[in-house]
C-alpha cells in the first residue's frame, strides 16, 4: 500500500515522517498522475488560499474529486478547509468532499495558536490526544452523515464521513500516531 | 521564557505549514492582494523593499504600524513584518500587533552591533538569516523557528543565496561524516552550541526548516535554491521591481511547488517580461552589504 502525501505547498515532511516511522510506503504528489499510484491521500496543514490556487492552476481538484470516489483521504487543517463543502472567506471553492462549512482562522492569529489535550472518540474507545491547533479553522456546521470524532470545549475538531476524516489540528507534529493510524486501520 | 514545547509544537510547527511555498515582499495592502492571489503562503510587510532601501540609503526600520494592520486587513494568509537585528522592543510592538512571523533582518540597519533579539521569550515565532551553519545555529540557540539564507537583498542577483545555502548544506553534510568526539572541536569553530550540531547529528537534519531568501528574482532561481536544499522560498524586491509583477509572483509560486520539473519551470517562465536589474556582488562597496549585518 502507497500512501500519497499532497507536497503542493505545506506540512507534508511531517506527515511523511509520521507515516515511515510507521512502516508505510508513502509519495509526495504533486500530479494526478502521481496521485494515482497511491491507495489513501493525506491532504496536509499548509495555506487553503495557496492550494486551492493551485489546484486550479495544476487541474487537481476534478482529480481528487475522482479519486475519493475510489479512495480514502485524509485532511488536517487547511486539509481540512480545501475538503469542505463552503469556507467562510475563501476566494476558491473547496472541494466539497464532506459536508462541512468551516470558519477559517476561527481561533486568531499565530499569537493566538494553542496546545490541548482532547478526546477522540475511535472505535467507541475515549483516547486522550494532545491537539495543535495552527491558525485553526472552526466547523461551523456539518452534515447528518458526519460523524463527530471529538470535540474542544462546543467546537466539532474532527469529524469523518465514509471516505473522509478531518481534523482542524495537526496530528502530524507530535510523536502519537493515533490518527494516522486510525486512518489506515477504518479507511483502507 | 517560553516552554520548550511551545517552540517545537507551535513555533516550528507554524513554519513547517510553510514549506514548498513563497514569501512575498509587499509594501501596502494592494501588493499584498496581489501577493495572495498570486498564491503566496505569506507575505512580509515592510515599508520599502530591499532594492530601495539600498538606493534611498539612510537608516531602515520596522514598518509603521498602520501599514501592517492594513495588510492584516486585507490578505487571509499569515502577514510577517521585520524589525531590526537586536532592537527587541520593535519586536515587542510587532507581536502586540499580532504579526503572525517575525524577521530578524539585516536588510534594516542593526540596532544592536553585539547581540541579537533573545527570541525565546516571545510567543510568536521568529525567522533569522544566516550566511553559515554556524550563523544559523546561533540563532536557532537564541530561539528561531525558521532559518533562511541571507543571500544580497535587493541584489537580484541569486549568486549569494547559492554561496550560503552551499555553506550550509555542506556543513551539515560534514556533520553526518565526523565522530562525536570530533564534533566538540567542531562546534567551536563554526561557533556553534554542541547541543544542536548533536541533535543534527541524532535527526540527520537542520531542528528547523531552512528556507531561502536575497537575491531570487525568476522561477528558475526558486527552482535552483529548492534543489540545493531550500524548502521554500522569500521574495522580495524580485517580484515587485519587475515589469509583471502579477504574472512573475504566479510563475515563481508554480515553480516553488514544482522546482524538481523543469518543464513546469520552462512553463512557468514563459511570456515573462524582464526581470529586475540586478547588481553585480563585486560592484556593491563593502560597507553597503547587507548580508554581512548580523553576528
Amino acid at each position: 500500500m502507497i500512501i500519497g502525501i499532497l507536497g503542493i505547498q505545506g506540512g507534508f515532511a511531517r506527515h511523511k515522517d509520521m507515516l515511515r516511522s510507521m512502516g508505510y510506503n508513502t509519495i509526495i504528489v504533486r500530479t494526478a498522475e502521481e496521485l494515482k499510484k497511491t491507495n489513501a491521500l493525506i491532504i496536509p496543514g499548509g495555506e487553503s488560499t495557496t492550494l486551492l490556487n493551485l489546484f486550479d492552476k495544476l487541474q487537481l481538484s476534478e482529480a481528487i474529486k475522482d479519486y475519493n470516489k475510489k479512495s480514502p483521504i485524509m485532511g488536517t487543517c487547511a486539509g481540512l478547509i480545501v475538503l469542505s463543502k463552503k469556507a467562510e472567506l475563501a476566494q476558491y471553492s473547496p472541494l466539497g468532499l464532506i459536508d462541512i462549512e468551516v470558519s477559517r482562522n476561527a481561533y486568531g492569529r499565530q499569537k493566538e495558536s494553542f496546545i490541548y489535550k482532547v478526546n477522540l472518540e475511535l472505535n467507541l474507545k475515549q483516547i486522550e490526544f494532545e491537539a495543535v491547533f495552527i491558525r485553526a479553522p472552526k466547523i461551523m456546521k456539518y452534515g447528518s452523515e458526519c460523524r463527530v470524532l471529538s470535540k474542544f470545549k462546543n467546537d466539532v475538531i474532527m469529524i469523518q464521513n465514509d471516505s473522509v476524516l478531518a481534523c482542524s489540528f495537526h496530528p502530524e507534529l507530535t510523536l502519537d500516531n493515533t490518527i494516522h493510524k486510525y486512518f489506515i486501520k477504518n479507511f483502507t | 521564557m517560553i516552554e520548550n514545547k511551545h517552540y517545537n509544537l507551535i513555533k516550528v510547527g507554524f513554519a513547517e505549514q510553510l514549506k514548498g511555498g513563497v514569501i512575498m515582499d509587499v509594501t501596502n495592502a494592494e501588493q499584498a492582494k496581489i501577493a495572495e492571489d498570486a498564491g503566496a503562503v505569506s507575505v512580509m510587510a515592510l515599508e520599502r523593499i530591499p532594492a530601495d532601501i539600498r538606493a534611498d540609503g539612510g537608516i531602515a526600520r520596522m514598518s509603521n504600524p498602520k501599514m501592517i494592520k492594513e495588510i492584516q486587513k486585507t490578505v487571509s494568509i499569515p502577514v510577517m513584518a521585520k524589525c531590526r537585528i537586536g532592537h527587541f522592543a520593535e519586536a515587542q510592538v510587532l507581536q502586540s500587533l499580532g504579526v503572525d512571523f517575525i524577521d530578524e533582518s539585516e536588510v534594516l540597519t542593526p540596532a544592536d552591533e553585539a547581540n541579537h533579539i533573545w527570541k525565546h521569550e516571545f510567543k510568536i515565532p521568529f525567522v533569522c538569516g544566516c550566511r553559515d551553519l554556524g550563523e544559523a545555529l546561533r540563532r536557532i540557540a537564541e530561539g528561531a523557528a525558521l532559518i533562511r539564507t541571507k543571500g544580497e537583498a535587493g541584489s537580484g542577483n541569486i549568486v549569494e543565496a547559492v554561496r550560503h545555502m552551499r555553506m550550509v548544506q555542506s556543513a551539515l553534510k560534514k556533520i553526518m561524516t565526523m565522530g562525536n568526539d570530533e564534533l566538540v572541536s567542531y562546534a567551536r569553530s563554526i561557533g556553534s552550541p554542541l547541543e544542536i550540531i548533536l541533535n543534527i547529528k541524532e535527526n540527520g537534519k537542520l531542528p528547523v526548516p531552512n528556507f531561502a531568501a536575497g537575491g531570487i528574482a525568476t522561477p528558475a532561481d526558486a527552482s535552483l535554491m529548492m534543489q540545493l536544499g531550500a524548502e521554500s522560498v522569500f521574495v522580495g524586491s524580485g517580484i515587485f521591481k519587475s515589469e509583471d509583477p502579477e504574472e512573475r509572483a504566479k510563475a515563481i509560486v508554480l515553480a516553488t511547488t514544482h522546482y524538481d520539473n523543469p518543464d513546469m519551470v520552462a512553463k512557468a517562465s514563459e511570456g515573462l517580461r524582464d526581470a529586475m536589474k540586478g547588481l553585480d556582488i563585486a560592484k556593491i562597496p563593502e560597507e553597503e552589504l547587507l548580508q554581512t549585518r548580523g553576528w
